[in-house]
């Protein structure tokens, strides 16, 4: 299942207001640099920006859909060096760095990352997955 | 002058928090995994009751959204977007800067979150560390949160670094 180098990748996309008012809708985020472009231009960015949590999420969407379902999210961590603007490209990225074998699940860390349309990675971050070890 | 006071650095430790879950609902879960998912369906295991194993919540799922069943009340009550809200909650005086920004969030996952569930979560301060960047003195405030559920298991730890200037 694992491999070290192996990469996996969401695949480019933006993401704007239908997408950040269902998060907000859910995780009570209607906070106005979230909401409004003019909001987040007085709060010093060139409009609205995407919330933190949602890139969070999305790191953890790529990680399950690239896991097989009885495989697991054991950790994850993120640092939030540049926000997303409202319908800019991003993209969401991991790549295995190390593989470990338990007793009863192979584990692999990763290095997982959102990058924007230019290739520069506004959240770099790690992560740790596993499945159950093959008998 | 040190931007740690006496008072902050013998909270160092101590919980500075602590909330508990309404039950979680189906619905909760569904609509988290509908958002975060969209525009494409979610999957399976988080929306229909007669999966496998039954439903369970996206990791990153927060039951804390909207309001909470019980909670810690603050001993002094925090103003609008105020950096000095964690100090605050346990009585005493904070730094005063002005900005805060998140640092950073860090978890490690147990077990899953279920329908009915009940989750608290307990926050304690775990370090200050002063430094001084582009913008002047810095103070990075470390906290963690515990969470479990109704039958005392883990369900996740979170750290999570804020930079105060």
């Amino acid at each position: 299942m694992f491999s070290v180098g192996q990469e996996v990748a969401a695949g480019p996309r933006s993401s704007s207001f239908p997408e950040w008012n269902r998060f907000a809708a859910v995780n009570d985020e209607f906070v106005p640099i979230h909401m409004d472009d003019d909001a987040g231009r007085a709060a010093g960015y060139p409009g609205a920006i995407i919330m933190g949590r949602l890139q969070w999420s999305y790191v953890h969407r790529l990680l399950r859909e690239w896991l097989p379902p009885e495989g697991r999210i054991e950790a994850v961590a993120l640092r939030f060096r540049a926000p997303t603007l409202r319908n800019a490209l991003f993209d969401v990225k991991a790549r295995v760095l190390a593989v470990r074998s338990g007793n009863e699940r192979v584990f692999a860390d990763l290095e997982v990352w959102v990058e924007n349309g230019d290739g520069v990675v506004s959240a770099p971050g790690t992560a740790t997955v596993s499945v159950p070890a093959q008998r | 002058m040190s931007l740690v006071s006496s008072e902050m650095a013998a909270a160092v430790g101590s919980v500075i928090d602590w909330k508990v879950s309404y039950p979680v609902a189906a619905s909760d879960i569904r609509r988290w995994a509908i958002a975060v998912h969209y525009p494409d369906p979610p999957p399976r295991r988080f929306c229909d009751e007669t999966a496998p194993g039954g439903v369970v919540a996206p990791e990153e799922f927060n039951p804390f959204a909207w309001m909470v069943a019980s909670q810690r009340e603050p001993l002094v009550a925090p103003e609008s977007r105020d950096t000095d809200r964690m100090e605050k909650a346990i009585g005493i005086a904070g730094p005063g800067l002005r900005n805060q920004v998140n640092g950073g969030t860090e978890v490690s996952y147990g077990v899953p979150i279920r329908p009915g569930d009940v989750i608290r979560s307990e926050t304690r301060l775990v370090s200050y560390v002063e430094k001084t960047g582009r913008m002047g003195p810095m103070l990075i405030s470390v906290t963690e949160s515990v969470w479990t559920n109704q039958d005392g298991e883990r369900v996740q730890v979170e750290r999570q670094t804020a930079i105060r200037y």
